[in-house]
C-alpha cells in the first residue's frame, strides 16, 4: 500500500521554483532517501509533506489524507525530525518527550509511559532530569528523534538527522533508524551518500527541484555504469546542474 | 488540553531563565526600595508609596514583553518552532499558549510588588486588590507588545526594542515615578496620547479610591490593549503560514 503519493507537487518562491511538479511514490514501510546537493528542494519537499508549506499547486496524499484540504489529519499521522536539533532548551530530556507526547493527544499517564519507553530505546534514562541545553550534540539529536517517535507515527521525516554528528553518535542512530525500518515509513534527507546506501529501500535524487533518478542505491549504480553509489549520485546530480 | 501543554512548556522556559526572574522581580523591587527610602529622607516626600507602588507595578509588568516577545522570536528561529509547526498544534494553540502562562506570572509579579509596597507603609485594604485587576488590561497589553514584537523581530532586537526602550518609554512617559507635571507640555501630551501614564493613573485612582478616576484610564489601556492584540494576532498568523518560507 502506498503511503506518500505526490502529484505535481510544486512549489514556487516568486522567481524560483524550489520544488517542480514531483511525482513519486513512497510504499508503507520503506525508507525512502531524497538525495540532491544543497538547494535540490529536499527540505521543502518534507516541509510540504509535513503540512509546514503550502504547495503552490499539486497535491500530497499521505495515507490517503491530503496535505492541502486536510492537514490536521495528516498531522496526526506523522512526525518530524528537522534539520537541526529541535528541543525545549529549559526542559529536562523527560518534560520534552511527554510534551510531545502530550501535544499528540495522550493523557499525563500515556505521555509518562511512552516517555520512559523512549528513553530506554535511545539511551537517555541516565540523563531524563538533565535539561536538554546541558546535553552533548550527539544526545540532543538522539532526544530529537526520540521526540518524532514519541508519537508512534506512521511516516517519519528524517531531515539530515545525522548532521554534525560524530562517527559514533552516527552509528549509534543507524542503530535505532534500522530497528523501525519495516515497522513505520521513513523519508530521509541526507548529504552522507554511505547513510542512505546502508539505512534505504528506495533513494530518490532531486536536483533544482526536480526528481531526477529513483531507484536502490544498486540500480542507480547500474543506471550511471558507475564504480560506487557516491560517483553515481555525482554523475546524476552534476548532469542536471550541468543542463541548467 | 494541547494548548495548556505548550503553555506550561512557556512558563518553565522564561520561569527557568534566572536572569528573567532576577528582571521581572528585582529590578522593579530595587527601584521600589531605592525610591522609597530617598523619598523617606528629602523634607517633603516625592515619592509616596500610595502613588510610587503603582507606578512600579506598571513599570514592572513592561518586561513581560521583553519575555514573552524574547521566546517567541527564540523559538521562531530555531528547528523546535517546526517541530510544533508539524504538530497539531492550531494558530489558536500558539497564540494562547504564548499569552496564557504570562498571565498568572504578572499578577504574581504585582502581588510581590504591593506587598513590598505594604510593608513600606502603602495602606492594605480593598483598594490594594482593586489594583491587580486595574492593572490585567496593562499585562495584556505588553504580553501583546512582546506577541507582537517576538513575530517580527529576531531575540536581539527584541532586546532593544521591547527591553531596553519599550522599558524606559514606560518608565518616563507613564509617570511611574516623576510627575509627568515636571517634564512639560509637549512631553505630558505625547504621554497621554500613549497608555502607559493611563495604567498608572488608572492605579493611582485605585489605590486612592477615586474610583470614577479609573474607568476613563482604563478604557486608553483597554482601548491600546485590544489593538495591539488583534495586530499581534493578525500578524502571527500571517507570519506562522510563511515561517518557513
Amino acid at each position: 500500500m502506498t503511503a506518500i503519493q505526490t502529484v505535481n507537487l510544486t512549489k514556487k518562491y516568486k522567481e524560483k521554483t524550489a520544488v517542480n511538479t514531483l511525482n513519486l511514490a513512497i510504499e508503507q514501510g520503506q525508507l525512502y532517501a531524497l538525495l540532491g546537493v544543497n538547494g535540490a528542494g529536499k527540505t521543502t519537499t518534507i516541509k510540504m509533506l509535513s503540512c509546514i508549506l503550502s504547495p503552490t499547486s499539486g497535491d500530497a496524499f499521505l495515507l490517503g489524507d491530503s496535505i492541502v484540504s486536510k492537514p490536521y489529519a495528516v498531522k496526526e499521522k506523522i512526525n518530524v525530525s528537522p534539520q537541526e536539533t529541535a528541543v525545549a532548551r529549559n526542559l529536562s530530556v523527560k518534560e520534552n518527550l511527554e510534551m510531545i507526547a502530550g501535544i499528540y493527544g495522550n493523557d499525563k499517564k500515556t505521555a509518562q509511559d511512552k516517555s520512559v519507553a523512549m528513553m530506554n530505546t535511545f539511551g537517555l534514562v541516565e540523563v531524563a532530569k538533565n535539561r536538554a541545553k546541558t546535553l552533548s550534540g550527539g544526545m540532543q539529536r538522539r532526544l530529537s528523534v526520540a521526540m518524532a517517535l514519541i508519537t508512534n507515527p506512521k511516516i517519519l521525516f528524517l531531515d539530515e538527522p545525522t548532521l554534525g554528528l560524530d562517527v559514533l553518535a552516527r552509528r549509534e542512530l543507524w542503530t535505532a533508524i534500522r530497528q523501525l525500518k519495516g515497522k513505520i515509513t521513513i523519508v530521509l534527507t541526507t548529504h552522507y551518500m554511505e547513510e542512505a546506501e546502508a539505512l534505504s529501500d528506495r533513494i530518490g535524487i532531486m536536483s533544482k527541484g526536480e526528481l531526477k533518478a529513483e531507484g536502490t542505491a544498486g540500480e542507480l549504480i547500474a543506471q550511471t555504469s558507475a564504480k560506487s553509489f557516491e560517483d553515481a549520485f555525482i554523475s546524476l546530480a552534476a548532469e542536471t546542474e550541468g543542463a541548467k | 488540553m494541547k494548548t495548556m501543554i505548550f503553555a506550561s512548556r512557556n512558563q518553565k522556559e522564561i520561569l527557568r531563565d534566572p536572569l528573567n526572574v532576577s528582571l521581572a522581580l528585582g529590578f522593579p523591587l530595587i527601584v521600589l526600595l531605592l525610591l522609597s527610602v530617598i523619598g523617606n529622607n528629602v523634607p517633603e516626600n516625592i515619592f509616596p508609596v500610595t502613588t510610587l507602588a503603582p507606578g512600579i507595578a506598571v513599570f514592572g509588568l513592561s518586561f513581560f514583553s521583553l519575555f514573552s516577545g524574547t521566546l517567541i522570536a527564540r523559538d521562531r528561529s530555531t528547528s523546535f518552532m517546526v517541530r510544533l509547526m508539524a504538530s497539531p498544534l492550531t494558530a489558536a494553540d500558539f497564540i494562547y499558549g504564548y499569552i496564557i502562562p504570562l498571565i498568572p506570572m504578572a499578577i504574581g509579579q504585582s502581588v510581590i510588588c504591593l506587598t513590598v509596597a505594604v510593608l513600606l507603609g502603602l495602606p492594605f485594604n480593598a483598594n490594594v486588590l482593586l489594583i491587580l485587576a486595574v492593572l490585567l488590561p496593562a499585562a495584556l497589553l505588553f504580553i501583546g507588545i512582546g506577541l507582537l514584537g517576538g513575530t517580527l523581530l529576531n531575540d536581539k532586537q527584541v532586546g532593544g526594542i521591547c527591553g531596553t526602550l519599550l522599558t524606559n518609554l514606560s518608565a518616563w512617559l507613564s509617570g511611574a515615578w516623576i510627575d509627568l507635571n515636571l517634564m512639560g507640555g509637549v512631553v505630558k501630551k505625547i504621554a497621554y496620547l500613549l497608555p502607559f501614564a493611563h495604567a498608572v493613573d488608572a492605579g493611582k485612582a485605585a489605590i486612592a479610591g477615586d474610583y470614577a478616576s479609573i474607568l476613563p484610564h482604563l478604557l486608553w489601556v483597554i482601548g491600546y490593549t485590544v489593538v495591539i492584540l488583534v495586530i499581534a494576532i493578525v500578524v502571527f498568523r500571517h507570519r506562522m503560514k510563511s515561517v518557513s518560507e
